[in-house]
């Protein structure tokens, strides 16, 4: 009796709520999930905010995007798919679409030409990667250190990443095998070119770890992209790797005694995708934002709040100066002539079949 | 417990001795900071022992020792350390004259038993200062929480401004963030209505429960048991994948063939999941209470003519309440602080202030979650000491001592 | 709603026997104890036991590649995994067929994957060779042999094949053993390369250092029971705000506090150098290992240890505490002897909360534990949330648990969640 009494209550209870949150626009709301934090704010600002204004949808979000590939299969499953659309990373783009979890978007017809009438797949060129994602920017990882920790000569090769001697002292980095692996072994005198190749054989494997070995005790191993910063704040680290646009709110926004090595950056791209088995009308509307959503002008408007840089060809003389700083933000992008010349670009396929593997390996190594 | 125990004086050689080893402590602590440890516990020892005999034996008047005994420790402090100096003086000037006059007249005796021996009394005092050192490790976190939260900084960093209290190194606009971010306001919405709503399904089953299994001849105990407290066992990480197929596939019935608004389907999948994961405490604390219960008393509240019910509200339920209460708050502060099923099973409109602060954390690491702490923590100060007021003011109503 | 059981006595008086009649009462003892459980049971049992049995199902569950590739694995039935020969055309003329089925319904890259967890590099091999066999012409184009050779030259390599058919099985012990760093493979199970060898230590580690806490909560936990037990109630409701308190501020504010306080240029490092206690240039590392963990989720479990201890500490009379004294006991056999057994249910309740509750974290594990201090469940929450590898995050899952219920069996038999001590 008591359970069927709490039960009723707690029913008309909740009943109460869900129609306050709901506020009425039901079949006018869309579920977008992206990574929270200062990103989603800039997408907030340069998509949400002026599509809501335009079309009226009330825009939720979800910042789930770390966890979107397990989530969005677990729902295909369940045959219950609550997003609308959703922000990966390239790798775990190209995943969900080969699991036929993403539908596929044609750039020609789903997508809105550059002003000057280049076509949409021309302008992206490259970087569509994968048929079911439209990438809206490229970010990179790279290395951050405090300026006044490091002595007398500051760090200017991620190499200084793995000399101890001349700078002593902690350093921070991701704690999986993406990145790091390749990263030692470029600092073990292996060719860029040549990286994948030789980190395919089990001797490359090992010499990659044996690479590690040597500054295995200074590490500490972070695994998310908010810690690097937060270590570097305290002096709890002199160099540590991070994405760039975190290393530029902390360097610009937060003024912190902290400066970026771009050599050896390891460039990315994150973008859209729309999940499949949305009912017709729901796909129709994530289409339309993401049409939206990834024009030339939209996606340079992102950059004026952090500082990644637009997939667009078009976009990229359009990235004008930080809306609070006022600061020039296009020597900050990633893709800026001067700091993409050192820059290393990450080898998808590689990872979609070794990273299971390398990562078990990866981790019994920290764990001994 | 007994205030009968006369308390007399204590000989002077006892005192100075004990005020001689607290001397030379603060004075090691002291030294070593400053790089002279030894000559610190000489010093101290013999500057304690000289302070207390002044104090006892010259000045003679204990108000008058103790304002002295903080004079001198405050312009000591001031002195060699300047302003902070003066205020850690302060501090330890009150507690050491204090200390002297309590150890001198013998107050440590006062509320204790006469015929404890001293060791007994070495004893109770050293407990309790352990006690208090666990205490102080409970509380420590917290206490540092609350001046973070006040950071002009977006970093978990006591800055240079902050340590020199300088105001410039403090700001209230993770307040402000809090106060004025819909994301943050939603899930703390979101959160005051989930919880509690669980924690009354779970009490409600799992204290009906319990007792039933408390009966003397249960059928498949072990394994009753075991079932009902296995949401405990398994790793959050299963329960939540698990929980989603199974959420998953009633909302979709409820959605699709009842035709129940999808918002609330999303409120009731969270909080069935969640009054699941607080079962289990729910079981284990009223069980372990219930160990101690005498079945006698629910026989004899049957012989007098009391139906089961009546039994239960008047006689059982009191007994055990201290166990239902500390089970509630288990199943309640499950909920309130649950993350991991709750991004599962739940949607963006059911997040909750741990999904938020997780967000917080993982994205960026802001402040902002320390000012939710922080305004948790007050708040949970007040209620808990709204209930004790009121506890103690109905007591007096029933003319009741305290206990 | 009940028939008292006080009726027994007067029975003889019916003529009915005594022993029918204690049997009837029996029943309706036992039946009005599984009414008041009946309702919590049939929730629990279908919103959680359900589920759960089937997501740890998946542990065993293996249909994906007969499902996706019936043909080939009925063809490699003949097919003797242990020689050193490549299966017949037959073989290959199944797995075209199969595989251009699958292409069309994009099932062939959920094989792939499923498949690159045993052996890498599967994934990428049927993306590729799927994208060229969806031109064949299944009816025509043979013999293909040579043609899958020609796609990629692992399609001649034996081990691919012999992975194939050693997980081709509706069921599987795949998983489980690989949750134990051993494999699968065509002559039965064999060890895991060292350099992969992981899952044990972490199991290991995990039960020892839950251990390590739960022993600290029971030290750190009793004194501040029996204090809060054995004080005047308002102070002790004082008191309980103290433990309430950290209980009450989110477990992630709590592991974010240790942080501060525990690293290097932290809180504690801060003060112990201002004390001298330490030098500046050898701070101590007290985060990112296993003391960080420990210190951290003693912390944050300490609560859970004293609230049931309390809970049961304030049933036991303090009276017999004195009886025991003013018959000659000492402080110590007094407690020893007389209060310590009384309060056992309560460190047992207590110790298997606290247990059970540390095998299972994994948030605080991460953030404070570095490598050497994380758990077996980051591994079950990585398998699931990262490498989607659900089956065996599933094993591993299952090992916990069934560990995790011995342990509560065995904690059944010693102490007894029923054990009543009470004299009175």
């Amino acid at each position: 009796m008591t359970f069927t009494k709490t039960f009723v209550a707690s029913a008309a209870l909740s009943l109460a709520a869900g129609a306050t949150f709901a506020d009425g626009h039901m079949a006018n709301e869309m579920t977008i999930v992206s990574w929270g934090g200062a990103y989603s704010a800039s997408q907030l600002n340069a998509y949400h905010t002026p599509y809501a204004a335009k079309t009226g949808v009330t825009i939720l979000n979800d910042d789930s995007s770390s966890t979107a590939v397990a989530r969005l299969r677990a729902m295909n499953e369940a045959n219950n798919i609550t997003w609308d659309v959703v922000d990966v990373e390239a790798g775990p783009a190209m995943q969900l679409c080969d699991e036929g979890l993403a539908m596929v978007i044609d750039p020609d017809t789903m997508l809105a030409p550059a002003p000057d009438g280049t076509s949409a797949a021309d302008d992206f060129g490259d970087m569509l990667v994968s048929e079911c994602f439209i990438p809206q920017i490229v970010y990179s990882t790279t290395f951050g250190y405090r300026t006044d920790l490091v002595g007398s000569t500051a760090p200017t090769s991620v190499c200084d990443v793995f000399d101890t001697v001349a700078y002593p002292g902690k350093r921070s980095l991701f704690s999986v095998p993406i990145n790091t692996m390749e990263w030692a072994l470029l600092c073990d005198g292996v060719a860029k070119a040549d990286i994948y190749d030789v980190l395919e054989t089990p001797e490359g494997q090992d010499q990659a770890l044996a690479k590690l070995d040597t500054i295995k005790d200074d590490v500490i191993w972070v695994s998310s992209g908010a810690d690097t910063p937060q270590l570097l704040a305290d002096g709890e680290v002199v160099m540590g790797a991070t994405y760039n646009g975190r290393l530029f709110a902390l360097i610009e926004e937060q003024k912190q005694p902290v400066a970026m090595i771009w050599d050896g950056q390891v460039m990315d791209l994150d973008g859209w995708i729309i999940p499949t088995g949305l009912s017709p009308e729901r796909q129709a509307r994530a289409l339309d934002y993401i049409m939206f959503a990834t024009d030339t002008q939209r996606l340079a408007d992102q950059a004026k709040w952090i500082s990644y840089g637009p997939a667009r060809a078009s976009s990229a003389p359009l990235v004008g100066k930080h809306a609070d700083l006022g600061i020039d933000m296009g020597p900050h992008m990633p893709t800026a002539p001067e700091n993409l010349e050192r820059a290393f670009l990450m080898n998808y396929s590689f990872w979609a079949d070794y990273r299971d593997d390398l990562d078990a390996k990866f981790q019994t190594w920290l764990a001994k | 417990m007994s205030a009968l125990t006369v308390i007399s004086r204590k000989p002077l050689s006892f005192v100075l001795s004990s005020m001689a080893i607290l001397g030379a402590l603060a004075g090691l602590l002291v030294g070593m900071g400053l790089k002279f440890a030894i000559l610190g516990l000489i010093f101290g020892a013999v500057l304690s022992v000289g302070l207390s005999f002044v104090a006892i034996c010259l000045l003679d008047n204990e108000k008058r020792s103790r304002w002295g005994l903080l004079a001198f420790w405050l312009v000591l402090g001031f002195f060699f350390f300047g302003l902070a100096g003066g205020l850690v003086g302060i501090l330890w000037g009150w507690f050491f004259g204090w200390f002297v006059f309590w150890l001198f007249e013998g107050r440590y005796r006062a509320r204790l038993h006469p015929y404890l021996t001293s060791r007994q009394v070495l004893w109770h005092f050293t407990f309790r200062v352990i006690c208090g050192a666990i205490f102080t490790y409970l509380i420590t976190p917290i206490l540092v929480v609350m001046p973070l939260s006040f950071n002009a900084q977006d970093f978990f960093t006591f800055t240079p401004e902050m340590l020199q209290f300088d105001p410039a190194g403090y700001s209230l606009k993770h307040y402000r963030d809090f106060f004025n971010n819909n994301e943050w306001q939603r899930s703390f919405k979101n959160s005051l209505i989930i919880a509690p709503i669980s924690t009354i399904i779970s009490v409600s089953l799992g204290t009906l429960a319990a007792i039933g299994l408390s009966q003397r001849h249960v059928p498949f105990k072990r394994l009753i048991m075991a079932l009902l407290i296995s949401p405990m066992i398994v790793p959050l990480i299963i329960s939540a994948t698990g929980m989603f197929f199974f959420y998953a596939t009633v909302g979709n019935f409820l959605e699709n063939s009842l035709g129940v608004d999808k918002n609330f389907v999303g409120y009731i999948k969270v909080i069935l999941a969640h009054s699941v994961l607080g079962i289990p405490f729910v079981i284990i604390t009223v069980t372990a209470t219930l160990v101690g219960f005498d079945n006698s008393l629910t026989q004899a509240a049957a012989n007098m003519g009391a139906d089961p019910v009546t039994t239960f509200f008047r006689v059982q339920m009191p007994l055990i309440l201290p166990g239902v209460i500390s089970g509630g708050l288990f199943a309640f502060i499950t909920s309130f602080d649950e993350v991991v099923v709750i991004m599962f099973v739940g949607s963006a409109s059911q997040k909750t202030l741990p999904w938020q602060m997780f967000i917080g954390l993982r994205e960026q690491i802001s402040p902002t979650i320390l000012a939710v702490a922080t305004i948790l923590v007050v708040l949970s100060i007040m209620l808990l000491t709204t209930l004790e007021l009121l506890r103690r003011r109905s007591e007096k109503l029933r003319g009741l001592s305290p206990a | 709603m009940t028939v008292s059981t006080k009726t027994d006595q007067i029975l003889s008086a019916d003529g009915m026997p005594l022993k029918k009649s204690l049997g009837r009462a029996l029943r309706h003892q036992k039946r009005r104890a599984l009414m008041l459980v009946a309702p919590l049971l049939i929730f629990i049992f279908v919103a959680f036991i359900m589920p759960i049995v089937s997501m740890l199902f998946r542990s065993v569950e293996n249909d994906i590649v007969v499902n996706t590739l019936p043909q080939t694995v009925m063809a490699l039935q003949s097919w003797n995994a242990e020689t050193e020969e490549l299966p017949d055309e037959d073989v290959y003329a199944a797995f075209a067929a199969d595989i251009k089925l699958a292409a069309e319904t994009k099932t062939h890259t959920k094989v792939g994957l499923r498949l690159n967890y045993e052996q890498a590099g599967i994934a990428s091999l049927f993306k590729k060779t799927a994208r060229k066999v969806k031109k064949w012409d299944i009816e025509s184009d043979g013999p293909f042999k040579e043609k899958f050779i020609g796609v990629h030259k692992n399609w001649g390599k034996i081990e691919i094949w012999r992975t194939l058919k050693v997980h081709s099985s509706r069921y599987t012990s795949g998983y489980f053993l690989n949750a134990i760093d051993m494999r699968k493979t065509a002559g039965g199970p064999k060890a895991q390369p060292e350099d992969k060898q992981i899952l044990l230590l972490l199991f290991q580690r995990t039960i020892i250092m839950s251990l390590v806490i739960t022993g600290s909560c029971i030290l750190l936990g009793y004194p501040v029971a029996w204090l809060l037990a054995n004080v005047p109630l308002r102070k002790a409701n004082l008191l309980l705000i103290l433990v309430l308190l950290p209980f009450w501020t989110s477990l992630l504010v709590r592991t974010s506090a240790w942080k501060v306080m525990l690293q290097q240029q932290g809180v504690i490092n801060d003060l112990l150098v201002q004390l001298g206690m330490v030098s500046d240039g050898a701070r101590l590392v007290m985060i990112n290992n296993q003391t960080g963990t420990i210190v951290a989720m003693t912390h944050i479990l300490l609560p859970f240890m004293i609230l049931p201890m309390y809970s049961v500490m304030q049933t036991i009379p303090p009276t017999y505490l004195r009886a025991a004294k003013s018959l000659g006991a000492t402080d110590w056999t007094a407690f020893w002897r007389v209060y310590f057994p009384q309060s056992v249910p309560g460190i047992g309740a207590g110790s298997i909360l606290v247990f059970i509750l540390a095998i299972g974290y994994y948030i605080t594990p991460e953030i404070v534990g570095g490598t050497k201090g994380v758990f077996i469940s980051n591994r079950i929450a990585y398998s699931i949330l990262k490498s989607l590898n659900w089956g065996l995050g599933a094993a591993l899952a299952t090992i916990l648990l069934v560990a995790v219920l011995i342990l509560y069996w065995a904690y059944d038999k010693m102490v007894g969640i029923d054990n009543v001590k009470l004299g009175g």
